[in-house]
């Protein structure tokens, strides 16, 4: 039973925040901030999501024994949420360093010190 | 318990969808695909646990990794203008 009340709390927070990263995506004015809303919501998002699915079979697995098939599910889960923490930031640093050298400005902004410490080298 | 978490994933991709077609500039429609891939592989990760399929799961992280390649590959054509 608290096993249950636990995963439906991390399907909630999960949930939650993938919905705050699509709202950050329409409401924020240009690429660097709507980067910022969209990569860390789901990040944090789909780490509970996966949490959640590892809490539910990690207690199947303890009831059942060695031998149960959601073992599998619960390390392949695992390798999952590892993946995804991997490479989101990794691919969403890439798009923010093109988004810059491809000569988009932030909205509003006043100062650029990626630009200047590019002119003083 | 899975099954209405995914649902709510797929809306969430719908209007992140939304973003994509309206996008201003193409980084922006990058975000948004990117947003939505990652939406994918955990609603691909539920779907595993809700069926008690494991290959759901292995396609996920095979889904992940190609992503974050075309990811990559994009990035690197928005800088240069070629690749």
């Amino acid at each position: 039973m608290a096993v249950n009340v636990i995963t439906y709390i991390c399907i909630g927070i999960g949930c939650f925040f993938n919905l705050l990263a699509t709202i950050g995506l329409h409401r924020f004015p240009d690429v660097y901030t709507r980067l910022h809303a969209s990569t860390k919501c789901t990040t944090f998002g789909a780490m509970f999501l996966i949490v959640a699915v590892m809490i539910q079979s990690a207690s199947v697995w303890a009831v059942e024994g060695i031998s149960s098939p959601q073992s599998v599910l619960t390390l392949h889960a695992f390798i999952a949420m590892a993946c995804i923490l991997l490479t989101n930031p990794t691919g969403s640093h890439a798009i923010a360093r093109a988004a810059h050298r491809s000569g988009i400005k932030p909205a509003r902004a006043v100062v650029d010190d990626i630009e200047e410490a590019e002119i003083h080298d | 318990m899975w099954l209405p978490a995914v649902i709510f994933l797929g809306v969430c991709m719908v209007i992140a969808l939304i973003r994509v077609i309206l996008g201003p500039d193409a980084p922006s429609r990058v975000v948004g695909v990117d947003t939505i891939n990652t939406m994918v592989v955990v609603s691909m990760v539920l779907l595993g646990a809700a069926f008690e399929q494991v290959i759901f799961v292995d396609v996920a992280i095979v889904y992940a990794l190609l992503s974050f390649i075309s990811t990559l590959f994009i990035a690197k054509y928005l800088e240069k203008g070629k690749f």
